[in-house]
């Protein structure tokens, strides 16, 4: 699905991204895991081209994606921070991007029945809590039907019923074969989803496996201490 | 490239400072016919005005627009659009709409005080259109120094200094010059530096129209001689054109490498 060779990508003088090779299976879940500033959400915006690399190519199903904007149709991404135009209303934005993307049929009815968002559709994002910015994240997010699906830290600010319909959500949309890219530092969260692990360390993959494999590599008994031991071997 | 446009388009027409802009032209038409009760007067004062206001609304409006709408354009980049259409389509849409205030705040009151019975129809139009001209060069440029500029503050500074030295300093450098080397023969010099200043290319091209060139004192009799011709004009309007289409260039070629 996603094939990542020698990437590398500078900001200013701080090197973020030192030579990433990646390959991302078709269907399942996948956790990109990191300490702060690692390089996990340059890695995800290189890939949907919102950073441009220094070198290295990355290529979606066999194409390469340099210069290239229509394999966005094929990409469904959460960013990491419900940034949104304050003046418009959450009904306007949602037919914006359903207009951008003509062509491809939106499922947004049932998931702002989901989220319950019917009450906001007339507010202005400029008013809308941190929380239900994030459903409305969401929901842009979900409507459409594309068979790769990037969440930049989906769980942020969402309370405990959102958490588990957005779980429900993603176990639903990879039963129907889809890959989802995911980040977050919620431990259990990634522990409950996550089919594969890829572990960023310094702009470096350090680890690529499944959660057991992390398990048996660093000879802890649960998850979390199994990062906890990477982080600390690592600083060491 | 064009739906973006429009959404630029509309959403800055819901804003409150179209309206403003708008309604201050209308007013100041208004106002202008008012005071003058002649429609070429009016066009002379309207002229100092637009070639001083133009240029810094455009560029203040430029920069800011962009800077307002960096959680937009992050919306976009991830959707199937191509980069360039992104910025082009914001871009059209900023000039699009400041331009359409100038020109129809403006219209209005002279519409009404009878501007197509007049001589002045010509003068008039030359007008509005360089002052479209003008909208979209230095909002153009504004674009430009916003996107080479992360820091706002550093990107309005840079803007107001652009306008600055456009507006007022280059015109002192260029009579200073012209002091300084008046021993010289000048006509060509003047001639190029002219061209070379959106600001006071707009100006002598609508000063030499509406032919009051004896004005320009000095030069005015080579720039006659060169702007009164209609090869003149059309290397006049050439050169804004060029003055439209560079800038745009940059902002297309800034667009394909910048990170979000």
């Amino acid at each position: 699905m996603i094939e990542i060779e020698h990437l590398h990508k500078k900001f200013g003088s701080n090197q973020v991204l030192k030579g990433i090779d990646l390959e991302i299976e078709k269907g399942g879940i996948f956790a990109v895991l990191g300490p702060n500033g690692s390089g996990k959400t340059t890695l995800i915006k290189s890939i949907l081209g919102m950073v441009i690399p220094d070198s290295g190519i990355i290529k979606l199903d066999g194409k390469k994606v340099k210069g290239q904007w229509k394999y966005r149709n094929e990409i469904n991404y959460l960013p990491q921070i419900a940034n949104f135009p304050g003046n418009l209303k959450v009904k306007e934005l949602i037919n914006m991007i359903k207009d951008l993307r003509s062509g491809t049929n939106a499922e947004d009815q049932h998931l702002i029945e989901l989220f319950r968002l019917q009450p906001f559709l007339d507010k202005k994002l400029s008013n809308l809590s941190g929380g239900t910015k994030q459903k409305v994240n969401l929901v842009l997010t979900f409507m459409f039907d594309s068979p790769l699906i990037i969440l930049d830290e989906p769980t942020t600010g969402l309370d405990p019923i959102s958490h588990l319909r957005l779980k429900d959500l993603i176990l639903t949309e990879k039963a129907k074969g889809k890959t989802i890219l995911i980040t977050s530092h919620i431990m259990s969260f990634v522990e409950e989803m996550a089919d594969e692990i890829v572990f960023l360390l310094e702009g470096k993959i350090y680890f690529k496996g499944s959660i057991n494999e992390l398990k048996t590599k660093t000879q802890q008994p649960d998850f979390e201490h199994a990062i906890a031991n990477i982080l600390t071997t690592s600083d060491a | 490239m064009l739906k973006i446009l429009k959404y630029s388009f509309f959403d800055l027409m819901r804003s409150r400072w179209s309206y403003v802009y708008f309604l201050f032209y209308l007013l100041l038409g208004v106002v202008l016919l008012f005071l003058n009760n002649d429609l070429s007067k009016a066009v002379i004062t309207l002229m100092n005005v637009i070639i001083i206001l133009v240029p810094l609304i455009g560029t203040i409006f430029g920069v800011m627009y962009y800077y307002n709408s960096r959680e937009f354009t992050e919306l976009l980049l991830a959707q199937p659009v191509k980069r360039s259409s992104i910025f082009l389509g914001q871009y059209l849409g900023v000039s699009f709409s400041l331009a359409m205030s100038l020109v129809i705040g403006l219209g209005i009151p002279f519409i009404f005080y009878g501007i197509f019975n007049s001589s002045a129809i010509w003068d008039f139009s030359l007008l509005l259109i360089t002052g479209a001209f003008l909208t979209f060069i230095f909002t153009a440029l504004a674009f430009v120094i916003a996107l080479a500029n992360e820091n706002k503050i550093k990107g309005f500074g840079y803007a107001i200094l652009l306008w600055l030295f456009m507006a007022v300093i280059y015109d002192g450098l260029f009579l200073m010059s012209l002091m300084y080397f008046e021993n010289y023969p000048l006509d060509k010099f003047s001639l190029i530096a002219t061209m070379l200043n959106p600001v006071d290319l707009s100006r002598v091209l609508i000063l030499l129209k509406l032919d009051i060139s004896a004005l320009l004192g000095y030069t005015g009799a080579v720039f006659q001689k060169f702007f009164g011709t209609n090869f003149g004009l059309i290397i006049s309007l050439a050169m804004l054109i060029l003055w439209v289409l560079i800038p745009t260039g940059i902002i297309y070629r800034m667009a394909k490498t910048k990170d979000f």
